[in-house]
Order: C-alpha cells, then sequence, then structure tokens
C-alpha cells in the first residue's frame, strides 16, 4: 500500500506580494512555507499509510524553492520525497504538469491513493489534479472533507465531500485521487527529529526523460502579472448612538445602490 | 461556425443563477466567432432547465436527461462532455468555476488534450480567435492575464458574479437536440449515497449581501447557561443564531465567518471566508468582530461595499472598509436589523 501526496511551496501567507517592474511576482524576504492547503493532504497521508500498512511520498514539481515543502513533508513523517524539474514544465501549462505528475504516479507503481491540497495559494489552479485523475484513468473525489471508509485490500473508498449546497457522501472504487479540505484532519507539527532528519535528507530530481514522457502542446500561456487596481479605501466613520450609527449606515447603502 | 458550449450547472432539477452569468460570458464569444450558443444541459428537469437557457439566449441546446446523470457524478458528465466536444469540436466550453464546473471542465480538457483556464473574471477575444483571460493569483494580491491559443477547443471557468447575466427574453427559444449518455450505471464505480443539503442558507459564493461573524461574536452579553459546556462558543453560537442570522434574513444574505470564529467552534467550516476558506466578491459584505489579517481580506477583498463594525478603531479591517462603525456589535446589530425592517417594509 502506497500514498502520494502533491505539493508545493508558495510564499508565506501574510507576505505582501506584488509584480515588480521586471514583471516578476516578489514577495520580497518573506519565507517560503509548505502551501497551507497541503498540510491536511500530507497529514492525510501520514494518517492513511498507516492505516493501510503502507508508505508515503511527497512529490512536488518545480525548481528548488519546492524543496522547501518536501522537507517539510519528510519532518513531519511521511517517508520519501521525490521533485520533478524540467524545463518543459517551466510554462506552468496544467496539461503538462498534469502529464509529468500521472507519470510520476505510475512510475512509483503500487500507489493506491494519491492526495492533494484543494488548491495552492499563490497559482491557485487546481485543474491539473483533476486532470492527473484523468491522464491515470483513476476515479477522482474532490473536496474530501472526511474519508469515512477505505479498504486497500477491496479497493473501496467511502468519503464525505463538501459541496456548495452541503455534503455529499459517496462511494467509489480506488485507486483514487482525492483532494482534501481544511476540515479533515489537525496537521501534526514536525517533531524536532524529524526536522533533524529531514535537513539530511538528499531528494532525488526526477526529469521528463526519467518518467518517460513528452508532455502535449501546451495551448496556454502567462501573459503578464498585474499589481491590482488601487481601491478607493477612504473609509467613512459612522458615529453616534448605536441607533444613530444604524440609520446614517442605511442611509448610505441606499445611496450606494447596494440594498 | 464552430459552436461556444455552455455548461448550465443545476442543483435538484434547477439552474444555479450563474448559470446566467457562464451564458452571457459565452455569448463574449459566439458574438466574435458566430457560431452558435449552445447550453448543455444533464440530469434531471433537463428540458424544461433548456428552455430557460433559451429565454437567456442560448441558440442551441443539447440535451440528456437521463438517469444516470441524475445529480452530477464526474464519471458520466465527463465522458458526455468529452464526446460532445470530440462530435461537435466546439470553439470553447465555458461553466461557473464551482466545484463541480471545475471539475467537469478540468477533466474534459485533459480528455481531449486541450487548453484551460480557470477560475477568469474578465475574458477578450483576440483577432487571431485566442482569448486573453484575467484571473486572481497569490491570494488575490495579484492579477494575471493568461492566453489561450485557438489551435483547439478553449476550457474556460468563469469566477460567479464577475461577468453579467444574459437576461431574459421570454418567448426566446433554442433549439433542443436531445442525446445519449456514454456511460450506463454498471460503467459508474462511483455512487452517491445520501446528499446532506444545508437547508435554508444563502449560498455564500452566489450571495449579493454577506454578513461575516469573527472572534469578536464571542463577547455575547448575556450569560451562558451553568449546563453549557464551553461558555465562550455558546455565547458565539448564540450570536451567530440570534444576532448575526436576523440581520442577514433581512437582507436576504449568506452568513460568513472568520477563520478564528470557524477553529474556535463557533460555525462550521463552510462558512469561513478567506485564504483558506471560500473566496467571495458580493455587493455588501458586512464584517463584524472581524479584525481584517490579511488571509481573511484574501477572500473578501473584491467586494463591492465593505462595512466593517468592530470595537477598536485601530482595526485593519477598516484600512479597506468603506463604511466603518467603532462600537459593540451586541449594540450596533440589532439597531441595525431593526431599521432595515422598517426602511425596507419587512
Ligand atoms: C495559513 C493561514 C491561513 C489562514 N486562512 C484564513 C482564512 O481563510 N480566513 C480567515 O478569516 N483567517 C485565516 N487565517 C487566520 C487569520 O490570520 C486571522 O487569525 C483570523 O482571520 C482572525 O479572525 P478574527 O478577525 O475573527 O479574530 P481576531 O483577529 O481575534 O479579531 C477579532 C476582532 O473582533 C473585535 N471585537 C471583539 N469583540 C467585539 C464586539 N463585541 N463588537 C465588535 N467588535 C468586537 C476585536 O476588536 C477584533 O478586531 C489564516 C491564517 C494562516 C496562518
Ligand atoms: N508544483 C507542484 N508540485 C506538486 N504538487 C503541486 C504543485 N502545485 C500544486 N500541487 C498540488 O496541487 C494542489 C492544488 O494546487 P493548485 O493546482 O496550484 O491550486 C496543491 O495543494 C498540491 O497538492
Amino acid at each position: 500500500m502506497h500514498v502520494v501526496v502533491f505539493t508545493r511551496s508558495t510564499p508565506d501567507t501574510a507576505a505582501k506580494v506584488e509584480v515588480g517592474a521586471d514583471g516578476k511576482v516578489t514577495w520580497g524576504d518573506a519565507a517560503t512555507v509548505v502551501n497551507p492547503w497541503d498540510e491536511y493532504a500530507l497529514e492525510e497521508g501520514i494518517l492513511q499509510a498507516k492505516n493501510g500498512g503502507g508508505k508515503a511520498t511527497a512529490i512536488s514539481i518545480g525548481g528548488e524553492m519546492h524543496n522547501e515543502s518536501l522537507k517539510h513533508s519528510l519532518a513531519m513523517g511521511l517517508d520519501e520525497a521525490v521533485r520533478i524539474e524540467d524545463a518543459a514544465l517551466d510554462a506552468n501549462d496544467s496539461l503538462a504538469y498534469a502529464t509529468a505528475a500521472a507519470a510520476a504516479v505510475k512510475k512509483l507503481g503500487d500507489v493506491n491513493l494519491v492526495i492533494c491540497g484543494k488548491e495552492s495559494v499563490d497559482v491557485g489552479t487546481d485543474q491539473h489534479i483533476y486532470q492527473m485523475a484523468r491522464k491515470l484513468g483513476w476515479t477522482l473525489l474532490a473536496y474530501v472533507s472526511k474519508i469515512l471508509e477505505v479498504d486497500y485490500a477491496a479497493g473501496t473508498i467511502k468519503v464525505e465531500r463538501l459541496l456548495e449546497q452541503g455534503k455529499q457522501i459517496v462511494t467509489s472504487k480506488l485507486p483514487a485521487v482525492i483532494t482534501v479540505m481544511k476540515d479533515i484532519n489537525e496537521p501534526r507539527y514536525p517533531s524536532f527529529i524529524g526536522i533533524r532528519k529531514a535537513s539530511k535528507a538528499v531528494i532525488p530530481v526526477w526529469s521528463l526523460a526519467d518518467l518517460g514522457v513528452t508532455p502535449p502542446a501546451a495551448h496556454t500561456k502567462l501573459v503578464a502579472f498585474k499589481n491590482l487596481p488601487v481601491r478607493d479605501t477612504q473609509v467613512e466613520m459612522i458615529e453616534g448612538t448605536p441607533e444613530e450609527q444604524a440609520t446614517q449606515l442605511v442611509d448610505k447603502l441606499l445611496q450606494e445602490k447596494v440594498l | 461556425m464552430s459552436a461556444v458550449f455552455v455548461w448550465i450547472e443545476t442543483f435538484e432539477g434547477a439552474a444555479l443563477p450563474t448559470s446566467w452569468e457562464a451564458l452571457g460570458a459565452g455569448a463574449l464569444l459566439a458574438e466574435k466567432s458566430g457560431g452558435a450558443l449552445t447550453a448543455l444541459v444533464f440530469g434531471e428537469n433537463a428540458d424544461a432547465v433548456a428552455k430557460e437557457a433559451g429565454e437567456h439566449g442560448a441558440t442551441q441546446a443539447l440535451v440528456c436527461a437521463d438517469a444516470t446523470l441524475k445529480g452530477f457524478r464526474l464519471e458520466p458528465y465527463a465522458a458526455l462532455l468529452t464526446k460532445l466536444v470530440q462530435e461537435h469540436q466546439p470553439r470553447a466550453v465555458l461553466a461557473v468555476a464551482t466545484t463541480r464546473g471545475r471539475e467537469l471542465l478540468a477533466a474534459s480538457a485533459a480528455d481531449t488534450d486541450s487548453g484551460m483556464i480557470s477560475d477568469v473574471s474578465s475574458l477578450d477575444v483576440q483577432g487571431d480567435g485566442s482569448v486573453v483571460a484575467t484571473r486572481s493569483a497569490y491570494a488575490g494580491k495579484v492579477m494575471s492575464d493568461v492566453s489561450i491559443d485557438a489551435a483547439g477547443t478553449q476550457f474556460i471557468t468563469i469566477r460567479g458574479r464577475a461577468f453579467r447575466p444574459n437576461e431574459a427574453k421570454a418567448g426566446a427559444q433554442a433549439a433542443v437536440t436531445s442525446v445519449a449518455p456514454v456511460l450506463s450505471e454498471d460503467q459508474i464505480a462511483t455512487k452517491v449515497e445520501r446528499f446532506e443539503a444545508e437547508v435554508g442558507t444563502v449560498n455564500l459564493t452566489d450571495a449579493a449581501i454577506i454578513v461575516s461573524g469573527g472572534r469578536g461574536i464571542a463577547n455575547n452579553p448575556k450569560d451562558a447557561p451553568g449546563d453549557a459546556g464551553d461558555a465562550a462558543v455558546w455565547k458565539a453560537k448564540d450570536g451567530f443564531a440570534n444576532v448575526i442570522q436576523p440581520l442577514a434574513d433581512v437582507l436576504g444574505a449568506a452568513v460568513g465567518a472568520s477563520r478564528a470564529a470557524v477553529d474556535a467552534g463557533y460555525i462550521p467550516y463552510a462558512h469561513q471566508v478567506g485564504q483558506t476558506g471560500k473566496v467571495v466578491s458580493p455587493d455588501l459584505y458586512i464584517a463584524c468582530g472581524i479584525s481584517g489579517a490579511i488571509q481573511h481580506q484574501a477572500g473578501m477583498r473584491t467586494s463591492k461595499v465593505i462595512v466593517a463594525i468592530n470595537k477598536d478603531k485601530e482595526a485593519p479591517i477598516f484600512k479597506m472598509a468603506r463604511f466603518g462603525l467603532v462600537g459593540d456589535l451586541y449594540q450596533i446589530l440589532p439597531a441595525l436589523t431593526a431599521e432595515l425592517k422598517k426602511r425596507l417594509g419587512k
């Protein structure tokens, strides 16, 4: 039994992010951290590997910046980590990512379950996860808020998914790709020993040639990053007793035509 | 001329209102290419929804009401969409970037090796047929322009409340064609056991008005009953039920929350707004007892008008608000609810 968790590094969520004069996105000297959503995926990977008596591997696609999230994964307690890097993936096209990700899962060979975070807080194009599932021909269960039952021997899984209108309870078959929500578990902090072990780990890097795939032609291209239009945020303070505040606020909101 | 497909998402047989926004975005593409604006309607009540899509400007509709499509499941929906894309080679496929829309379009784009851009807030058709779309990145701290070429079908999901819906015209009709499903029930591994709908609540991502509560909700002046367990949790839940909800009800608003409120167990995670919650873009966002941390801002900064109610005049939320009220939410909100009832005639 083998679980794979996909993860990436992102700028710290409190970082001030802007587009510099060179058109590149910068976050000053703010730290990069594991993508917050992935902490739930990594925790679930550890729990499921234990539950199924198998192992858990973390995979990141991208440059050295992503060693951060892989070291964090190992420090939390995942067994192995691999990074995939190839110039052909620089275009950030989701099909290329999905093709590489699916090939990596196939290369590992014995995988029953792939877990991803719901989205990444930087590029946030969850689409490549769903596309990886299609490229693998596996079940896709996104937005999982609870794994209710899983039987790795029988190849069955039952989960609760959090959708806009409520919770859906579904059963399906393994192998599967799932994305998990914040509600699913309480991610652990890496232990001191874990951090020490991870800091010494040498993380293997696979190229597309190692994976034996050529991604389909990219149809999408990043044209440019842009800073947000300046918001006219001159706040108007409304004072008085609560009743006076309420009356004035309603007047203003009616004027703004938002009621 | 190749068609522009728009998937009309339904829930329990009714179209989501944002689907008409997807038709509006589709019309922008169809105008330029001259192709038929084609509604795809699958599942329960599909014929009636296709009729509605016609009133909202679709000139064609492809409809499949087969029992296997009752309630969204990715396998049968994606198999059918992929087959229709292969047969018709549309220039584009659009849907709203809901949980289902994201999965469905991504799956079919992968099946057909097509390009896809998700969650766009505007689009611009170029002379060569390529499309440049704007989407937010880095949790809304910057934006990116992404292009998609015209070599294949362009798969695009749109952010809800970003495009103007196609207005309904009584009597307008789409030419409806019935299509057959691709998978039979025994070829579909995923079975829905049940759906626990959140009854009576307004969906956050569709809402025109949102009233959100944060950690400040725990400062309820009411005393918790002796057997309440955690007094702060009791007070906060009482505040959400008896102070936030009545205001939301008179406004027809959805109820949101900060992560601090969710993590403390005051309200379920489904209500969380922010970087690790939902991204919302209402006309009016009323933040009550929320300090306005950057991770909360990530989920609500594109709201048209933001009202902040906080007892601390230094709270960062006032820096992004249009209107600020310093004071105790437990005094201001009941007054506001009463005033609105009077003024809106409810
Ligand atoms: C990786 C990561 C992801 C995160 N994701 C999210 C997210 O998705 N969404 C999110 O919201 N946060 C998120 N956070 C948490 C965020 O940093 C803040 O901790 C959180 O938003 C604070 O919530 P709050 O404003 O309710 O609480 P506080 O910051 O404690 O603010 C409470 C406010 O209530 C006011 N108040 C108290 N009593 C009253 C009263 N009676 N009347 C009026 N005002 C009162 C206080 O003055 C104060 O300003 C994330 C953090 C991290 C690190
Ligand atoms: N470069 C990457 N390498 C590995 N996994 C990734 C990468 N980018 C995203 N993921 C995974 O996909 C999820 C969704 O990210 P995104 O598609 O960027 O929104 C993340 O939570 C990760 O689990």
